[in-house]
């Protein structure tokens, strides 16, 4: 796969949030405002692009019984990294997001793509996936974020929009209105592309499925 | 016996992990296709989540604030619960087969659930705001946590099951129709707010 291929396959074609579905939590508890949005996808990127690239150094060292296990320690350890940058530089953001930034350990974005693409590929092109499906995750979160605080607010990165003259939705940056704004997205971008999120999500079919938390249809049957 | 019910009633009613806190919705949104995958996964979910929170409990009060490595709590927790999805399925595959059987798959689904993560990282932040929050009531937090997630899926479940009949437009199929019950569900659920104190 090509360097730009690599890359924007993350915004896109398989972007995390609204093709694959994964790290459904942050999506819907953080998006409240857009900057927030914005601020737990940059966090996630950082130790997405920190775990892509130390797994893809150690892939030749890690035996494979043992890789889920070595995944989830290397994240979390890039997870406190973050989470101790966070509280010393940015403390307003870390108070808002709270405990969903030690959270990010279990996005399970992160472990997909290790599973998925770092523990297969060179340094540099792992590098390029982390940015490519950081961008994506962050670009999704900036608009689940700007469209719950225009509903809910009235605002867009706290600059008043629409507030003055119609009163806000409070409901949508209020836990419902987060399932709902993330349903009609995903239902948006199904209708403008053709495509459906069961076909995308066929890709979770490559990697062990507990990593993304989802059973198979018929597995107990 | 006032206060117990009060820490069991606002986990499962008022601050309901998967329809008000956002934990767990991975597992939500994967198994609550039918009803018979939801019951198991929550029984998993109840033996772990109350086990774990006793675990983590102790791991920090008597190994990282000890020697003050509170700072290390996410890779510890994390690092805890996957040893402890392990044993408990060892544990259960050799002591109570038919439990095994009937919980085994969704254990190590379990490991990567973040409502587990959450309900540990939780009872340390009630640990050092309530200085020192006693062993029972942790437990009983992550027990009624584990209870409101349950119902949660069960019902969703339910909802779903009756979903699959119904006539959807072909690009809400599956995951946005899912999502937009779910906030109908999440409304619901708000009527508890403020029902304790």
């Amino acid at each position: 796969m090509g360097a730009i291929k690599t890359i924007t396959n993350g915004i896109i074609k398989e972007n995390p949030t609204f093709r694959l579905v994964l790290g459904t939590c942050p999506t819907l508890a953080i998006t409240t405002s857009a900057s927030n949005g914005i601020g737990m996808g940059i966090a996630t990127t950082l130790v997405l692009l920190g775990s892509n690239v130390v797994i893809s150094l150690t892939r030749k060292l890690i035996p494979d019984k043992i890789r889920i296990p070595a995944f989830i320690t290397i994240i979390a350890g890039f997870v406190t990294i973050v989470q101790l940058l966070l509280k010393a530089y940015l403390p307003a953001l870390d108070k808002t997001l709270g405990i969903y930034i030690p959270l990010i350990v279990v996005n399970c974005i992160i472990l997909a793509r290790a599973e998925m693409f770092a523990s297969k590929n060179g340094v540099f092109l792992s590098a390029l996936d982390a940015i490519g499906m950081g961008a994506g995750f962050t670009a999704a979160l900036l608009l689940m974020g700007s469209v719950r605080e225009f509903l809910g607010n009235g605002t867009v990165f706290g600059l008043p929009v629409s507030r003055d003259f119609v009163p806000p939705a409070v409901i949508m940056i209020l836990p419902p209105g987060g399932f709902m704004v993330y349903g009609i997205i995903i239902g948006v971008l199904n209708k403008l592309t053709g495509g459906s999120v069961s076909k995308a999500c066929r890709s979770c079919k490559d990697m062990r499925c507990e990593a993304c938390g989802k059973v198979e249809e018929g597995v107990t049957a | 016996m006032k206060e117990i019910l009060v820490i069991i009633l606002s986990a499962v009613l008022v601050e309901n992990f998967v329809l008000v806190k956002f934990l767990g919705i991975c597992p939500f949104l994967g198994v609550s296709k039918r009803l018979s995958t939801a019951l198991g996964m929550s029984g998993a979910v109840i033996f772990v989540m109350t086990i774990t929170s006793v675990v983590t409990w102790a791991v920090y009060r008597y190994f990282l604030v000890p020697l003050g490595l509170e700072y290390l709590e996410t890779i510890a927790f994390i690092l805890v619960i996957a040893a402890l999805v392990q044993f408990v399925e060892t544990v259960l595959k050799k002591t109570v087969p038919p439990l095994y059987r009937a919980l085994g798959i969704y254990l190590p689904l379990i490991t990567t659930n973040c409502a587990v993560l959450g309900v540990a990282l939780l009872n340390i932040q009630k640990y050092n705001v309530f200085e020192k929050l006693s062993l029972a009531k942790s437990t009983l937090y992550g027990f009624g946590a584990s209870l409101g997630f349950s119902m949660a899926l069960v019902i969703f479940s339910g909802v779903r099951e009756r979903m699959e009949k119904a006539d959807i437009p072909e690009a809400l199929k599956g995951f946005p129709i899912a999502l937009i019950a779910a906030g109908l569900v999440s409304m619901s659920f708000f009527g508890f707010q403020g029902l304790f104190r």
